[in-house]
């Protein structure tokens, strides 16, 4: 994974709650095997829209959006981070994430941050003020600026260590081979097993 | 020091190294259930790293979310759905992961297969590649649905570094009324608590009214968590637990039986264990429940009326309402029931196991569909198909005039060629009724299996309230 340190970018004012997975990347797309190429299938129905603000020619190349609550939730399909990512996001902010999708997120380098409804709603202004306004976003410092107006968001420290850090989870934990090995013969005889089938 | 929840008891048995300065604990996995839509991307990973299936004893496949649910004997026809099946029986030829493919008895909805095999029991942790894996927790497991990365993460290590769980308390106590089931308490529930009020936490419902639901009432509950926002949902095992889970194929036997029946015995929630959050339910309160809008939390009692956005205090919710009502083509202070519909679709992980089809064939028995209206029932698994067979529902449901079909996801996401056409309009017993979930264009408003036979008799949203001939049970 890539290490994360600050991004600037294009700023998308995203006002919907309730944004869920089937939105983000309808069901239809999830029927291909591999990892990347989703950017066509972001948003698609609502792209048919040509009122939808990614249609709008002042945010064409936008890395950086600002969503309303509930952003993420229903299926746990990670194809909704890989349809954001392909498109060119590096960042999404909202009030409230969904606890999978915000985890897959942080799996795939695309940092979700939390900032409050208020302040949302005050970066929405700023942004509509001057369509195409720069984001810069700072992990490191847990800041977010778009124009003048700077504002802090949340990112838990675990997820923002391995974000700045760019590491690979599985690595991560392979580490402690010894102690799962250890705990593996401690396991109850009762557990299921699917193997010899019954 | 105050005793422990159900959920923080699982939790504790199953850390394999304890997070320190905010780390997450790594948590051992007792069961990984994989499907065709969320694994190629996983096994494609593992390749790529030369990593092997950790414990493919621990792992079990089968085929649901693209299967067609007609003509299964032949080759798919959608050729990115034959691609995707046809990578997951390579993967698991190459990795040795057992798989249930199409035409088995056992394939079918990967949240049906695990209990039906006896996988699925107290005191364990799940995982899957799907958001309703929160189904598990049916029988007192901690089992919750991950992405991609974590499906390849637990396949590599059996493991998952997982950050601590709040804990919530939904309280349902009291009676339901007859016609009233285990869907409309959890429709209730996300009503109350909104689709993100289970951020963070895992849910245990308890009380009066969840004690007296049977296991398929209690998955039907633990289901639809995630559509409260939480990741994973649970019911202290009980008696009714035990009865379901023994004798079927992979559950415990002889001695390991009689030692899991002794520890699962001491894992509700200790009498002096504090929840973060509480909340109540009044069973004796409740009515049938449908959704009118593009989430699972816009819903209200079959009694009621549209909403009008305008009563929403809250700015976003007010400018969800508009817009979902828009999409729902729907008037403020239209009745429910009279909201005539074009389909209904009995099925999904939500409620097709064999007591749904049970519930929904003892309300249409000997009666004759609606003019216009398109039904189809979908059997949860291959097995179940033949258990209600067995019992003659297949011939209640034909008779009735609606489509007997083979098992699978279908409808309720639409990801096989069953879907709604742009602009119809589906009563489903399925679980989410985003914009386009079914189909789209499609609208949808979920309901229990009774409400969908009495809708599918009536033609417009109903319950067997409404029905002259009601001998409506089920819980």
């Amino acid at each position: 994974m890539e290490k994360f340190t600050t991004v600037t970018g294009t700023a998308v004012p995203f006002e919907r709650s309730n944004v869920d997975t089937d939105q983000i990347i309808p069901a239809v797309f999830l029927k291909r095997v591999t990892k990347t190429g989703y950017d066509d299938a972001l948003f698609h129905n609502w792209r048919q829209d040509p009122e939808f603000v990614l249609n709008d020619p002042a945010y064409a190349g936008a890395t950086v959006l600002f969503a309303g609550p509930d952003f993420g939730t229903g299926s746990s399909r990670e194809h909704a981070v890989w349809a954001l990512r392909d498109y060119g996001f590096k960042a999404v902010f909202a009030p409230r994430f969904a606890d999978i999708f915000r985890g897959n997120a942080g799996k795939q380098g695309l940092l979700a941050g939390v900032i409050e409804e208020p302040e949302i709603e005050r970066i929405w202004a700023r942004i509509k003020a001057e369509p195409g306004v720069v984001a810069t976003v700072d992990l490191e410092a847990r800041t977010v600026r778009v124009g003048e107006l700077e504002l802090g968001f949340e990112i838990d420290d675990y997820t923002r260590w391995r974000l700045l850090e760019g590491f690979d989870d599985i690595g991560l934990t392979l580490r402690e081979e010894a102690a799962i090995t250890a705990f593996e013969a401690r396991r109850e005889s009762w557990r299921p097993t699917t193997l010899p089938a019954r | 020091m105050s005793g422990k929840t159900l959920a923080e008891k699982i939790w504790d048995a199953h850390v394999v190294t304890k997070g320190v300065d905010g780390q997450p604990d790594l948590i051992y996995i007792d069961l990984h259930l994989v499907h065709e839509v969320t694994s190629p991307q996983a096994f494609d990973g593992l390749r790529q790293a030369g990593r092997p299936v950790r414990r493919p004893d621990l792992t079990i496949a089968t085929e649901d979310h693209n299967t067609p649910t007609l003509d299964i004997d032949r080759p798919i026809k959608d050729p990115t759905s034959r691609v995707q099946i046809e990578t997951l029986r390579a993967n698991a030829a190459e990795f040795g992961v057992r798989l249930h493919s199409l035409g088995d008895v056992e394939q079918g909805i990967v949240h049906v297969m695990g209990p039906q095999l006896g996988l699925t029991m107290p005191g364990i942790t799940v995982v899957c590649g799907d958001s309703h894996t929160s189904t598990h927790g049916a029988f007192g497991a901690i089992a919750f649905g991950i992405g991609t990365s974590e499906v390849e993460h637990v396949l590599a290590t059996q493991t998952l570094p997982l950050k601590p769980f709040k804990t919530m308390a939904i309280n349902v106590e009291g009676t339901l009324r007859p016609g009233v089931t285990a869907k409309d308490i959890i429709l209730a529930v996300i009503a109350k608590i909104g689709t993100g009020g289970g951020q963070g936490y895992v849910l245990e419902y308890r009380g009066s009214a969840i004690r007296a639901l049977s296991m398929e009432g209690r998955m039907t509950i633990c289901n639809m968590s995630i559509e409260a926002g939480a990741r994973a949902g649970l019911v202290a095992p009980d008696q009714t637990t035990f009865d379901y889970v023994q004798g079927r194929p992979h559950a415990p036997q002889g001695e390991d039986w009689d030692a899991a029946v002794e520890y699962w015995r001491t894992l509700p929630t200790d009498d002096d264990a504090v929840f973060d959050a509480e909340v109540h339910i009044d069973a004796d309160e409740l009515e049938p429940f449908v959704t009118w809008g593009t989430n699972p939390g816009q819903g209200v009692s079959l009694s009621e009326s549209v909403p009008n956005p305008s009563d929403f205090d809250d700015p976003n919710e007010r400018a969800a309402a508009e817009r979902a009502l828009e999409y729902m083509d729907l008037a403020p202070g239209t009745k429910l029931k009279e909201i005539p519909v074009d389909a209904v679709f009995m099925g999904s992980c939500t409620n097709s196991r064999i007591e749904d089809l049970r519930a929904f064939a003892s309300i249409i028995k000997g009666q004759k569909k609606a003019d216009g209206v398109r039904v189809m029932v979908v059997p949860g698994s291959a097995r179940v198909r033949l258990e209600a067979e067995a019992e003659g529902l297949d011939k209640i449901i034909e008779a009735f005039g609606a489509e007997w079909r083979f098992a699978g996801c279908s409808m309720c996401l639409g990801m096989n060629p069953d879907q709604l056409a742009p602009g119809e309009r589906c009563a489903s017993t399925s679980n989410r009724n985003f914009e386009g979930r079914q189909g789209k264009g499609g609208r949808t408003h979920l309901v229990s299996p009774l409400v969908a036979a009495a809708t599918a008799i009536r033609g417009t949203l109903s319950s067997p309230w409404d029905l002259e001939h009601t001998n409506a049970e089920g819980r």
